[in-house]
């Protein structure tokens, strides 16, 4: 496939950024603002509530990821405009705010002198101004440059690593070539392939960076395990697909970053980054935790391969399913955007399954709607540093 | 020709069933990705789909490769064509 010259068709924002969804958001600050952004996206056809358990008590570190996380997703260019719902007004407004940098419509509304009716009214005005002016926004043509993509993957099996992964890592090696926005992450998911990461660095500093996300990430896991982690990593489902140790789940994974593009820098958990190439993101590896880390870092379109069947999701971010387990192909096929099995019978080699992922790249970031989107899944999970105070 | 199995480089122990129904006693074809090679090998346990057979025979606490790389080590002797996972092999991290 050439792709020097391809395009797509997105949102230009405010900020230059380029989205593939033009959604409106009810974003509740708080676990206690859930109800009435609700209630918002009930009375309001055409927009999103965007509910989560946190946003109370939360203190130093945990509170600037918890902010980053809920900023980013509002700032993410597939959103059109966001309306922000908590229950006083001062970390709303510091929402509201962060994302009101980016030039795009958003306002805020707290509950307390108010309550839940007046709050849900007011809130219902706004988010209907909102959708009646995001329906008038229309897509134009853009390089394709202009496009973040981010990876991971979930409920792998060895398929998984022998083709699904390989599919996508094709796929970014091309996307490199043209100077696109990468990101992949997994921080504990690269246990025994982490030198291979290591290598894949543009400079020794970059690598140094990794290494020390890295080593972060085995003392967390060695100061809390209770047991050599099988189970959690990998996951019973894992074992149950048949992958048996972590080294062997870390070395499937790096199929992902193909064999071409070089790491060119690593971020914090849902940090953005400052531009083009592979970027690394120090993230949980658990699914909904690291595509809500990279939507929130701005990534308009994301590849999911999996092996056993992860039905994953997200509001905002357009997850393709990528495949090459015939048997999960068969017995779950309305999660598949695409299969790969043929890559596994010699039927179909490695160029033309790359090919494939990135024609329904194109198709999705067009307006095609993927198997998670139609089928509603809509995880947002937000990484949790430590207890609240 | 029905691929039965893939092995990613020649020098791994290991190949990954990709194909349902294997059952003890089958002959499987297998196909070692990185360099184009098929091979044959007879099965001595039943296989699920996406679990591994050792296409090599190895010792108590070898080192089991693959993507060229160390997956983990056995404990447990497997030979060629034994059904290979969390019962004869542990991770050597955590």
């Amino acid at each position: 496939m050439d792709l020097s010259k391809a395009t797509f068709w997105g949102y230009r924002r405010e900020n230059g950024r380029v989205g593939v969804r033009n959604h409106v958001i009810i974003l509740p600050l708080d676990d206690l603002s859930n109800a009435a952004a609700e209630a918002v996206a009930h009375n309001i056809k055409g927009c999103m509530a965007v509910s989560h358990p946190y946003g109370r008590l939360q203190f130093g570190a945990d509170l600037e990821l918890f902010f980053r996380t809920l900023i980013g997703t509002g700032s993410n260019p597939n959103v059109a405009a966001v309306v922000v719902i908590g229950i006083e007004e001062g970390w709303t407004q510091h929402v509201v705010d962060g994302i009101a940098k980016t030039g795009k419509p958003a306002a805020g509304l707290g509950i307390e002198l108010r309550g839940d009716h007046e709050t849900i009214m007011r809130a219902s005005r706004k988010a209907k101004e909102y959708v009646q002016w995001a329906s008038t926004l229309v897509r134009e043509e853009r390089p394709l440059r202009d496009l973040w993509v981010s990876t991971k993957c979930g409920e792998s099996d060895p398929t998984s690593g022998s083709a699904a992964n390989p599919t996508a890592g094709n796929a970014f090696d091309k996307l490199y070539g043209q100077g696109a926005t990468l990101v992949f992450g997994e921080t504990t998911e690269l246990t025994g392939g982490e030198h291979l990461v290591a290598k894949r660095c543009r400079t020794p500093e970059i690598a140094a960076q990794f290494m020390a996300m890295f080593n972060r990430y085995q003392e967390v896991i060695n100061r809390h395990k209770v047991g050599d982690l099988s189970e959690s990593q990998p996951t019973k489902g894992n074992i149950a697909g048949g992958l048996t140790t972590i080294e062997e789940k870390a070395l499937g994974n790096i199929q992902k970053i193909g064999k071409k593009c070089t790491v060119d820098g690593v971020l914090d958990k849902a940090e953005a980054p400052a531009g083009p190439g592979l970027w690394f993101m120090d993230s949980s590896s658990a699914g909904a935790e690291m595509v809500t880390l990279v939507a929130a870092a701005g990534f308009a379109v994301h590849f999911f391969p999996t092996g056993q069947g992860n039905v994953i999701g997200h509001p905002i971010l357009p997850v393709i399913k990528i495949c090459a387990n015939p048997r999960t192909v068969r017995t779950m096929s309305e999660h598949i955007d695409v299969d790969v099995t043929r890559l596994l019978r010699r039927e179909m080699n490695l160029d033309q399954a790359g090919d494939l992922l990135l024609d329904m790249m194109f198709k999705t970031a067009n307006g095609r709607l993927t198997s998670a989107e139609v089928l509603g899944h809509r995880e947002f999970v937000l990484t949790r540093l430590y207890e609240s105070a | 020709m029905v691929v039965h199995f893939v092995v990613h480089d020649e020098a791994d122990s290991v190949g990954v069933v990709v194909v349902e129904g294997v059952k003890a006693g089958d002959t499987l074809t297998g196909w070692i990705m990185d360099q184009d090679h098929i091979i044959g090998m007879k099965v001595l346990d039943d296989i699920p789909i996406g679990h591994k057979l050792a296409i090599k025979p190895l010792a108590e606490n070898d080192t089991v490769i693959k993507y060229g790389e160390d997956v983990g080590r056995t404990i447990a002797p497997i030979p060629a064509g034994a059904y290979l996972h969390v019962h004869n092999v542990k991770t050597k991290r955590w």
